[in-house]
């Protein structure tokens, strides 16, 4: 199987997908000449021509309100954020009408669009870029939101976020375009919705996505010498969530922490809290218990940003 | 003191026109402006009514007054040509073909409601007529205006989007990015601003720099109009030309309509920030007046005209026992997520 970049894993979606459906549009900031800004649209441009890769100007609530106009009426719209901190200028159309407009309309207009870019802290951005947003939507009905953790689950999810006939927003791990994975040539997807045990184990379930699966792997690899077998399981989707998978793991298991880069209050590691208490009372051997940044906006300097970002227990 | 007061400069601020002369036109093409007029007038003079006896929850923003800007707009269109529209929404919704009886039964939260009572007054949506909302965030819909032209374009099906707001939206970002998009990639889109001269209970003058709305177009190399809207007729023909634009070359247009809502901002606005004459001055201007006044002055036959009259109220009164006798509204999950 050949082994890709997580960047090009996302590339080769788009541009099957586009392929495959001559519905499907890109738009974004420096989607098209300037290849992406993290040239995650590479070569779409040369493929596709300006009428499918569609450079806009710096205008979030514009042109991811222009996506929802353009899918009421059937269009397919991938909107790029550059990052997920711009999307907080657009939410309005996210959450005012991509994810209520096929209700407010009583089933007669579903919107097929996917949000999509890079989130999460990367590395001394300061506060404004160093954001987990995946809690705000996934807060909100309406929406789905997937956040894939390797090159696989990126190609595999991308695809079956721009095949649904929902508004699916797409946080990518910033950091994680560069890392690679064994991504198949043939056909397929990672139907959202399913989560993925990224490691068995018996003693504990670490609950994890995105970046954080990997931080999950190497604790699981060093907590192995101590004798601790963690399995490392990653939702993939936080909305809809696979609380089936994350239940069987914990009745297994017995015991749940959730590491996340996000902040501590009301972040989703509370509704996995939540969920795991719910359905797993009587086979708890311990109170769950999360991992998240320090509850502050982040900081820029190198240190106080590792001090802040690093195992905060709550 | 320099500075105090943050309002308009004498210089900026636009007086409504006198009124103008009518319009040419002929009772075939009048009289069905006016019955749409009518219609929803008195459509939303039984939703007042209903409201008051507490069978219609919620918001209820009337348009009575502002009638000839939805009915002459529309009348401008082709029946699968788009129409997006605000929280007050009722009358383009008539006017772009859909029937009392689905929009009343959904004011009064049934299962046969436009929207199976999911809505309400301020989102009214018709995939059959292309009427696309219905929108009760200010301004945050006229980027989903320009994203059907901008469909159009892509698809080349020649359809233009009638994209409608108040002046009260001409402060907001989602209107400046969507004027800033729909000039730069030169969509089909014909967005009219319905200048009611009040954002809620706000004046133009305390509102805008410069109260010309239609100036904005200006610095985006946007073709602009504007005009009074009391003529239904005038409203057509100056809504056509953007439209023909839109068509022939693919450019939009923003048209600015001075018009008044005779009400208050919604239901629960008394309008106590206008003066009685004001109030008055505007409805000796009533477009349906005016409109009944020329049909007569043209020759249509006083007994024609009742006639059409009593259609109007018998479809509105049906409307209204249709909306009473409907099941209540019963099911919201399947419409969540399209499965």
């Amino acid at each position: 199987m050949p082994i890709i970049s997580y960047r090009e894993a996302l590339n080769q979606a788009m541009r099957e997908e586009m392929e495959r459906d001559a519905s499907i549009f890109v738009m974004g900031e420096e989607v098209g000449h300037y290849n992406g800004a993290y040239k995650v649209t590479q070569g779409l441009l040369q493929r596709f021509s300006e009428r499918r890769v569609i450079d806009a100007p710096i205008a979030e609530m514009g042109f991811a309100g222009i996506g929802v106009g353009a899918a009421m009426v059937g269009l397919r719209p991938i909107i790029e954020f550059m990052t997920f901190n711009f999307s907080l200028v657009a939410i309005d159309q996210i959450v005012n009408n991509a994810a209520k407009i096929f209700q407010m309309s009583g089933g007669q207009f579903n919107i097929p669009i996917v949000f999509r870019g890079p989130g999460g802290p990367a590395v001394q951005v300061g506060s404004q870029h160093s954001q987990a947003l995946e809690s705000f939507y996934a807060h909100i009905p309406g929406l789905k939101v997937v956040m894939p953790s390797t090159a696989y689950d990126a190609k595999g999810l991308l695809k079956a976020a721009i095949r649904d006939d929902n508004p699916v927003i797409c946080i990518e791990g910033e950091t994680l375009y560069g890392t690679t994975g064994e991504v198949p040539t043939e056909d397929y997807i990672v139907p959202i919705g399913k989560g993925d045990i990224k490691r068995e184990g018996k003693d504990i379930t670490l609950v994890a996505w995105s970046k954080m699966v990997w931080t999950c792997l190497d604790a699981a690899k060093q907590l192995e010498a101590q004798g601790i077998s963690c399995e490392v399981l990653d939702p993939r989707s936080l909305r809809p969530l696979d609380v089936e998978l994350l239940v069987s793991s914990v009745r297994k298991t017995g015991r749940c922490v959730v590491v996340e880069v996000g902040w501590p209050m009301c972040g989703y590691g509370a509704e996995i809290a939540y969920q795991v208490q719910r359905h797993c009372m009587d086979a708890l051997d311990a109170p769950v218990e999360r991992v998240t940044s320090d509850d502050v906006p982040m900081p820029y300097a190198k240190n106080l940003e590792d001090r802040c970002s690093r195992s905060r227990e709550t | 003191m320099v500075g105090v007061l943050m309002t308009t400069p004498e210089s900026a601020r636009v007086e409504p026109e006198a009124a103008q002369p009518d319009v040419e036109t002929t009772v075939a093409e009048l009289a069905p402006l006016y019955r749409q007029m009518l219609a929803i007038r008195r459509m939303e003079e039984a939703c007042a009514k209903a409201y008051s006896q507490g069978k219609i929850g919620g918001f209820l923003h009337l348009i009575i007054g502002q009638e000839a800007v939805c009915v002459g707009a529309v009348a401008a269109i082709q029946r699968d040509d788009y129409v997006v529209a605000t929280y007050r929404e009722h009358g383009h919704a008539y006017a772009k073909g859909i029937a009392a009886r689905p929009i009343m039964a959904e004011l009064y939260g049934k299962k046969t409601g436009l929207v199976k009572g999911l809505g309400g007054s301020m989102h009214l949506f018709d995939k059959a007529t292309n009427f696309l909302g219905g929108h009760g965030i200010v301004g945050g819909h006229v980027p989903i205006g320009a994203g059907a032209a901008l469909a159009s374009k892509y698809r080349g099906d020649g359809r233009v989007t009638l994209c409608f707001f108040g002046d009260g939206a001409s402060t907001i970002g989602g209107f400046a990015e969507g004027l800033a998009l729909a000039a730069l990639w030169k969509l089909p889109l014909v967005l009219i601003c319905e200048n009611n001269r009040y954002s809620m209970g706000t004046p133009l003058y305390r509102s805008l720099a410069v109260e010309d709305v239609s100036l904005r177009a200006l610095a985006h190399g946007m073709a602009r109009d504007r005009f009074d809207g009391d003529d239904v007729v005038k409203v057509k023909r100056r809504i056509a030309e953007a439209v023909e634009r839109a068509r022939t070359t693919g450019e939009p247009t923003l048209v600015e309509i001075v018009t008044y809502r005779f009400r208050g901002h919604s239901m629960s606005d008394p309008g106590l920030y206008r003066t009685k004459d004001e109030v008055e001055e505007w409805k000796r201007r009533d477009p349906l007046h005016r409109s009944r006044d020329r049909l007569l002055t043209l020759g249509m036959a006083p007994a024609e005209l009742e006639a059409l009259e009593e259609d109007v109220r018998l479809e509105i009164e049906d409307s209204v026992r249709f909306a009473e006798e409907s099941p209540a509204a019963d099911s919201y999950l399947p419409y969540v997520i399209k499965e």
